[in-house]
């Protein structure tokens, strides 16, 4: 179930990371501190007096606003013309200023972080489940079902979509392109705030957090497919089964290897991932 | 008028360490080994064009290669033998994977690789002691002229940092330094035109890793006492972004970009934690208005003034 | 004469779509062949597979006798063939005198003899006198991508040359070219492929370059040969004006 739920948790990361990547060809290299960062932008809000539902969403809306809007026209938008490695280390000097940033002006120590659902366990049949994990898949599936829902479902939603596919089409047909591409940047960004707020209450917020959950997601993007959604949510579940599996029955000490030998072995004998479709190589 | 340039940097970097204190020279020392990783890296990505997010690990495997040898009583010497050919063998294999996928993809083949070779460094705790390190690493003897001083290991490095480079403008001028080139700008008319491109992709790649895994053999004497986590991921992004910020495919990118990223954060120590703040912010401004790096900044502001 | 190039069959799908259909024909040396054809009749597919960049779904192709399906590009320019593309692929940072050098070098001596020779691999002369060949001498030292696109083309030309090739595969070279230039590049071609004996199979729409430059021509359509045969012959007949007008 623990693994499950881990795997939810990537599967929020990856989805955002392989979003972002599908409409604007950026690799958000700062992933992972898009994810540290909400939980401490809550935790400022609580300091200046909000209570936790307020400051739940005063983090959510700031990181929409800053991981979303700023991230896509201050960042991106301008460093996007000059190609792949240039962007990827923008967003490496991104993390960067992120980390420090939190560590100089908030704190360098772990910091608790409240969490919304009651730390029980529940007997199920056979199995005994914590709340926490129930609550983590809920809402990580609740989440990616409902952006299933909307990108499939509603017009926006297969604007967006269209936009990610072929933009010169999408904007031939008329669809605003690049306003189809701030929304899935913040569709990124309530993803993360998301994820954080999950995370955060288990492994505490630290300034160092984003350092593994970037990895792992982009690694479940890679395993599930770069060019699908739906194989960033597998590869996310794969990630946090098989993570917690080997832990639990092999050496804990090479338990961040799994993801790295599942990524090596997918890249080299399936390039376009499980899901994914090939790219064909152009003369 | 950058021959006198050229001229001035170096009498600084012969003359200026006899008026530094011990941690001014170690500090130079450092950049000098970082600046061979960097060329390391720059043949393999900003010649060849290929992505390598690994450099870091093989300045790791040549740190312990010299650790090991040289505590048991091995010469120096040995170290470079061994960490050179093993860095360029595996070097060689991991550039295979670069023969499948380009860019993100590689990207992250090589990061994988870099974490894997950290874990290994950190768990086999039977050959590198994992976490606790390797330490009392020696300074190496050549020919009864000791480089035990700050100062004589410095000078130590700064002629491997002198032969590297040579080997390096050598290699960049030659029919290599052209097919390199080619592969970079267009791998499929180099490709039409008789250029093997598999070849020397993976040559990209041995010749990188070699550089990095020489650097290693100088950081462990230098620093006198390793541990794995100076050699994880960090490092390699560490190296990556030398050779962007100097400029990748500039002769000279690396040892400005070793400079930037080992001295800047000494000279505004004051400010350490602001530092690294401004540093990731400038990284960013950098890379949205001259993504060749400073010599590519240097470069256009040169023709400005024609 | 020797049979240069020989294809036989060759036939490439992609999915339900058949570009190429069951193609079969020789190229004699020092012969200058033309390959036209309506646009999507199969021209560009044909040379990608006979090149290496697309592997055919049946058929084969066999140099100075030998078979060469499916071989890698670089492979097969060691044997001796050349190309030029349809995009212009010069390497724009390099000068054109680096362009040419390298087009060259890799048949000089062995990989590791190079690491250590001399910088231009021997090649410097050679290059030159392309450069001069070719009218580009004001522009040796230039960045390839500083050149005009008529000056890239001239170029990009000239890099197949290098290795003094047998056969040589020119895609579009005519397209994007200035009349001026196009008098001149006709001229170049002829007088290599006297030089050298060297064959050319060329794609082209520009339908005067073909028939002044060409001794012989091929029609495509559909993926298949739909006529043979000299220049006037071919412009003359029906089916081949069907095949252009009905497009």
């Amino acid at each position: 179930m623990a693994g499950v739920a881990t795997g939810g948790i990537y599967a929020l990361v990856a989805v955002g990371f392989v979003l972002v990547w599908q409409t604007s060809q950026a690799i958000n290299f700062a992933q992972g501190e898009f994810v540290m960062l909400p939980a401490f932008l809550v935790l400022a809000a609580m300091k200046l007096g909000l209570a936790l539902p307020a400051a739940l969403a005063a983090g959510f809306a700031l990181s929409l606003l800053v991981l979303g809007l700023l991230f896509k026209r201050v960042v991106v938008d301008p460093i996007l013309r000059h190609g792949v490695l240039p962007l990827v280390i923008s967003t490496l000097g991104l993390s960067l200023f992120l980390k420090e940033s939190v560590k100089e002006f908030y704190a360098a120590e772990a910091q608790a972080f409240p969490a919304v659902w009651a730390d029980t366990n529940l007997t199920v049949g056979e199995a005994v489940v914590s709340a926490q994990s129930l609550v983590i898949i809920a809402v990580a599936v609740a989440a990616v079902g409902l952006l299933q829902w909307f990108l499939a479902g509603t017009r926006t939603g297969r604007q967006m979509q269209a936009s990610a596919q072929n933009p010169t089409l999408a904007r031939v047909l008329g669809i605003p392109v690049e306003r189809m591409i701030l929304y899935t940047f913040l569709v990124n960004a309530a993803l993360v705030a998301l994820a954080s707020f999950l995370v955060s209450p288990i492994y505490l917020a630290k300034f160092t957090n984003g350092e593994t959950l970037g990895l792992a997601a982009f690694v479940a993007a890679i395993v599930g497919g770069f060019n699908q959604v739906r194989g960033a949510i597998v590869g996310g579940l794969l990630l946090g089964l098989a993570d917690n599996f080997v832990a639990a029955y092999w050496s804990a000490q090479y338990r961040a290897a799994i993801p790295l030998f599942l990524l090596i072995a997918v890249i080299l004998w399936r390039p376009q991932g499980l899901l994914g479709r090939a790219e064909e190589r152009t003369v | 008028m950058k021959k006198i340039l050229f001229a001035i940097v170096v009498c600084l970097l012969i003359g200026a360490p006899f008026a530094l204190k011990p941690y001014g020279i170690y500090l130079l020392s450092l950049w000098a080994v970082m600046a061979i990783a960097a060329i390391g890296l720059n043949l393999t990505l900003g010649y060849a064009g290929q992505i390598s997010l690994a450099q870091g690990s093989f300045v790791g495997i040549g740190a312990y290669a010299a650790a090991l040898l040289t505590t048991q009583g091995w010469p120096l010497w040995s170290a470079f033998v061994l960490a050179a050919l093993l860095s360029l063998a595996i070097g060689w294999l991991l550039g295979y994977p670069a023969l499948r996928v380009q860019h993100h993809y590689l990207a992250f083949v090589t990061l994988s690789f870099a974490t894997l070779v950290f874990l290994v460094l950190r768990n086999e705790e039977w050959l590198t002691k994992g976490v606790y390190g390797i330490s009392g690493i020696p300074r190496p003897t050549l020919a009864g002229w000791s480089a035990k001083s700050p100062l004589a290991f410095y000078f130590f490095c700064l002629a491997i940092l002198a032969l590297v480079a040579a080997a390096t403008w050598w290699l960049v001028r030659s029919p290599w330094g052209r097919a390199f080139t080619a592969l970079r700008e267009n791998a499929v008319r180099a490709d039409s035109l008789g250029v093997d491109t598999r070849r020397y992709t993976l040559m990209a790649f041995a010749i990188g890793s070699a550089l990095g895994g020489v650097a290693g053999v100088l950081y462990a004497p230098l620093v006198q006492f390793i541990e794995p986590t100076a050699f994880n991921l960090n490092l390699s992004l560490n190296l990556l972004l030398m050779v962007m910020v100097g400029g990748a495919g500039h002769f000279l990118g690396p040892f400005l970009g070793a400079a930037v990223s080992v001295l800047l954060p000494e000279w505004l120590r004051f400010s350490e934690g602001l530092y690294l703040i401004l540093y990731g912010a400038a990284v960013m401004l950098l890379m949205a208005f001259c993504p060749s790096g400073l010599l590519g900044l240097a470069e256009r502001a040169g023709r400005v003034f024609k | 004469m020797k049979e240069v190039l020989q294809v036989r069959g060759l036939a490439k799908a992609f999915g339900g779509i058949r570009a190429v259909d069951g193609v079969s024909f020789e190229v004699r040396e020092g012969e200058i062949l033309g390959l036209i054809g309506p646009n999507g009749s199969g021209k560009s597919t044909l040379f990608n597979c006979i090149l290496g960049q697309l592997a055919p779904s049946a058929g084969e192709v066999r140099i100075d006798g030998r078979a060469i399906t499916g071989m890698r590009p670089c492979e097969l320019n060691r044997l001796g063939v050349g190309r030029t593309f349809q995009l212009l692929q010069v390497f724009p940072q390099l000068s054109v005198r680096e362009n040419l050098i390298l087009a060259g070098q890799e048949h000089q001596a062995s990989m590791w003899a190079r690491l250590v020779g001399r910088r231009d691999a021997g090649l410097g002369e050679a290059a030159d006198r392309m450069i001069g060949f070719f009218r580009l001498s004001a522009l040796a030292q230039e960045k390839a991508g500083a050149l005009s696109y008529g000056q890239q083309k001239l170029l990009d030309v000239a890099m197949a040359f290098m290795a003094g090739p047998r056969l040589v595969l020119l895609d579009e070279p005519a397209g994007g070219v200035n009349p001026t230039m196009l008098a001149g590049l006709r001229e170049r071609l002829r007088e290599i492929n006297a030089a050298q004996r060297a064959t050319f199979v060329v794609i082209e729409h520009n339908m005067e370059f073909v028939m002044s430059l060409c001794t012989r021509v091929l029609v495509l359509d559909q993926g298949r040969i739909i006529a043979e045969g000299p220049p006037e012959a071919v412009r003359a007949d029906p089916r081949v004006v069907e095949a252009y007008l009905g497009h």
